[in-house]
């Protein structure tokens, strides 16, 4: 043991500035070009910055698109899921109130329609984005809250649906919050 | 839905194109052989210099271990300190706070077995200097690690009588500036120019759309989410892992990482056939691994597309699948498939949380874990795997009444003694630490410990039970994820768990390069036509019943009262 402990102290450090130093200063030098600078791409509105666009956010007004539900409010100071089991009574409870809840504001769509992405919390609790269904979905209810024609909604989440790769690869995303800010530009 | 399934078989089969090549380039690393990284060797030998090490000086297998444990042991103690005192130390923007002894210890141990089980959460826990001068460092080093301990393994196999098995400290050097390091920068840096944040400034404030002020943790991410996928690691940078969409924020970041972290495992057992010259010997292993996988894989994705049947039961139709603690960027198919390949192959990150998964993705995962041999983990993958062979051997030889034999050497009495307390050792720490937190649970419930043992369990009934199973398999396993309902943030759990990640890992690592050791150093003999084929059909599907009648018999009473109990009770 004793032989081998002094060269694996001095590797150890050796490969510290290698591994830990140099190569995070590399990372960050070349991400400099990316977009964001390597800080988190942000989102602006009305030329002020209303978040990061892969950050999502909480919507709950009648006249924007609402984002998922989320175990962490929407504060990306933190991250997490419910960790609830498919079985367990209490969350059940949680996901018939979100369906009442979703029926109560949007009274035209009918239960079985509600994707179910709507009434369960994501992952992360940042969930950014939405399928293009459940954008649909609320179409009727922020057309009503704004007083503009419904397909002039279903066009503008169309136009900002994003396709899967190359077409073929995952699932299509809209991504709520630069809906909401095309939403709020419109007119 | 049709995208999502083609999303994943892509996914796969952009990793066996890599694999190959990578192969080939990793037997040229470790043979010697003039590769396009040789412009490190200067800077590989000034290391050697000033560490004082001969590079060529041959070691013995347990020279081999004697180093490698002695290097574990400096990485230990310097992490233990460092997680302590963080607080006092720069590039702490956040201002977290330093860890307790007894969660420095969990956190120390995890990230030095390759685990990284997190009690603590990425944003709060750790500072920007530990995150990267202990645990990405530890990512990759202990990486280094497996992959050293396998090529001891392969060097052995290939010889025909010695005792001398190449150099650790050179093993393990190349494996961190030719392997990782190279591998790492790609990867970080497509995932920097896909979303990925890079840089050290900290946190940021922002006012939403609808006037909530709200705080978004950063940080040189991109790095470590790369090296965390490519050595099998597993811990996230932020506390959601890979569901996090700074962490992974599209389907391509998605797919490197998927890739990432399955394409050292595939690769090694292609070079293994490159390596000693066998290659359908190797062929035939990676056959029953992939097999493996499929059958994991398929009723995971079923499961995960149909939906959860309970929220089918109140008229919701869940044509996207179930979605609880799933990103829709992801969906149900892609986190299915990563949640098979995480729990195989010992990474442990998630792009979707496994508490929340159906019960028969639940007890896919901790079969996965369990078995910790279908591809595995950076080096240790084949290592498990290794001992099954000997075991099939054994009973092999016994069936046909001949001595058995593997790679010209005779198998005997000591070398599958050492394989059967391998095997024997994982069902034993897995069902003695879940007795033992089930006991605590049941008896003293109130005892009094930062969360008491009444507020361990996040969800009620048989999968209460399968979130402590779960704990200690992914420790035994070194696996890292969790059903992270469990709280598992005190005393108990960070200790308990603490010795079952040392023992699963070190003990699977000692036990197989001793074996390997032990039979290179004995009379080569010959194949004949007596010798029992090792890369024969009939071998593999020997070894693969070898595999499933060792653990599902182990298992299986745990898992009915875990999973397979939710199971029905949810499927009524």
């Amino acid at each position: 043991m004793k032989k081998y402990l002094l060269p694996s102290i001095k590797l150890t450090v050796l490969l510290l500035v290698l591994l830990a130093g140099i190569y995070p200063l590399i990372i960050a030098g070349i991400a400099k070009m990316a977009p964001g600078k390597g800080g988190g791409v942000t989102v602006t509105h009305n030329g002020k910055v209303v978040g990061y666009e892969n950050i999502g956010q909480k919507f709950t007004d009648d006249k924007y698109f609402w984002s998922r539900p989320s175990t962490v409010d929407y504060n990306a100071a933190g991250s997490g899921g419910s960790n609830k089991a498919p079985g367990n009574p209490d969350y059940l409870k949680t996901v018939a109130e979100r369906i009442d809840t979703f029926l109560a504001h949007n009274p035209d769509v009918k239960k079985a329609d509600i994707p179910a992405e709507l009434v369960t919390a994501s992952a992360s609790g940042l969930d950014p984005h939405l399928s293009p269904a459940a954008a649909y979905i609320q179409i009727a209810r922020v057309a009503k809250a704004r007083n503009i024609a419904p397909e002039k909604l279903k066009q503008l989440v169309d136009a900002n649906t994003q396709a899967p790769v190359l077409g073929m690869l995952g699932p299509s995303t809209v991504n709520v919050l630069k809906l909401n800010v095309a939403l709020d530009e419109l007119k | 839905m049709t995208t999502e399934i083609l999303g994943v078989i892509a996914t796969y089969g952009l990793t066996l194109l890599l694999a190959w090549p990578l192969a080939r380039y990793i037997v040229k690393v470790f043979k010697g052989e003039k590769t396009w990284s040789d412009f490190m060797a200067p800077m590989e030998r000034l290391f050697f210099k000033i560490s004082g090490i001969d590079p060529k000086e041959e070691m013995t297998w347990k020279e081999h271990l004697k180093a490698l444990l002695t290097i574990n042991l400096v990485w230990f103690v310097y992490a233990f300190f460092m997680l302590m005192f963080q607080d006092k130390l720069p590039l702490n923007p956040d201002g977290n706070p330093g860890q307790s002894a007894d969660l420095a210890f969990n956190t120390a141990i995890s990230f030095l077995v390759n685990c990284n089980l997190q009690h603590y959460s990425g944003e709060t826990g750790v500072t920007y200097l530990t995150q990267l001068f202990v645990l990405a460092f530890l990512q990759f080093v202990t990486a280094a690690t497996g992959i050293a301990a396998l090529i001891v393994v392969f060097k052995a196999f290939k010889e025909k009588s010695t005792t001398k098995l190449g150099n650790f400290w050179d093993i393990f050097l190349k494996t961190n500036t030719r392997i990782l390091l190279p591998l790492c920068i790609v990867i970080a840096l497509i995932l920097a120019f896909n979303g990925a944040p890079a840089s050290f400034e900290g946190k940021d404030t922002v006012v939403t759309m609808q006037g909530d002020t709200v705080n978004v943790s950063r940080g040189p991410a991109a790095g470590f989410i790369a090296i965390k996928h490519l050595g099998t690691n597993g811990g996230g940078w932020f506390g959601a892992n890979s569901c996090h969409p700074l962490e992974n924020p599209n389907y391509i970041t998605w797919m490197t990482e998927m890739v990432a972290q399955v394409v050292i495992p595939i690769a090694m057992v292609f070079a293994l056939g490159m390596f000693i010259n066998r290659r359908k010997f190797a062929y035939v292993i990676f056959g029953v691994m992939t097999i493996g996988m499929i059958i994991l894989l398929i009723p995971t994705m079923m499961a995960e597309i149909n939906g959860n049947p309970a929220i089918a039961h109140m008229g919701i139709q869940q044509l996207t699948g179930a979605m609880e603690g799933k990103e829709v960027r992801f969906g149900p198919a892609a986190t299915g498939y990563w949640s098979t390949v995480t729990t195989i192959i010992s990474t442990g990150s998630i792009c979707g949380f496994h508490d929340s998964t159906m019960p028969m993705t639940g007890l896919m995962e901790l079969l996965g874990m369990m078995l910790n041999c279908f591809y595995g983990g950076c080096g240790v993958g084949i290592l498990n795997y290794y001992i099954f062979i000997i075991i099939a051997v054994f009973i092999s030889g016994l069936m046909v009444g001949r001595t058995p034999e593997l790679m010209g050497h005779k198998l005997e009495a000591r070398e599958v003694k050492i394989a059967a307390i391998i095997t024997l050792l994982s069902p034993f720490l897995i069902l003695a630490g879940t007795a033992l937190s089930s006991w605590i649970l049941a008896h003293h419930p109130d005892a009094n410990w930062a969360v008491k043992p009444s507020a361990w369990l996040n969800n009620p009934g048989y999968h209460g039970f399968s979130e402590m199973l779960y704990e200690y398999t992914s420790s035994n396993a070194n696996n890292g994820s969790g059903f992270e309902g469990l709280g598992d943030g005190n005393v108990f759990w960070n200790v308990s768990t603490g010795f079952v990640l040392i023992l699963g890992r070190f003990l699977p690592i000692i036990g197989p390069v001793a074996i390997a050791g032990i039979m290179a150093s004995k009379k080569y003999i010959p194949e004949s036509a007596g010798t029992l084929r090792t890369d024969s059909i009939t071998f593999g599907a020997m070894t693969f019943a070898v595999i499933i009648v060792l653990t599902a018999l182990s298992y299986f009473p745990a898992l009915a009262l875990g999973p397979i109990a939710e199971y029905f009770s949810l499927y009524r």
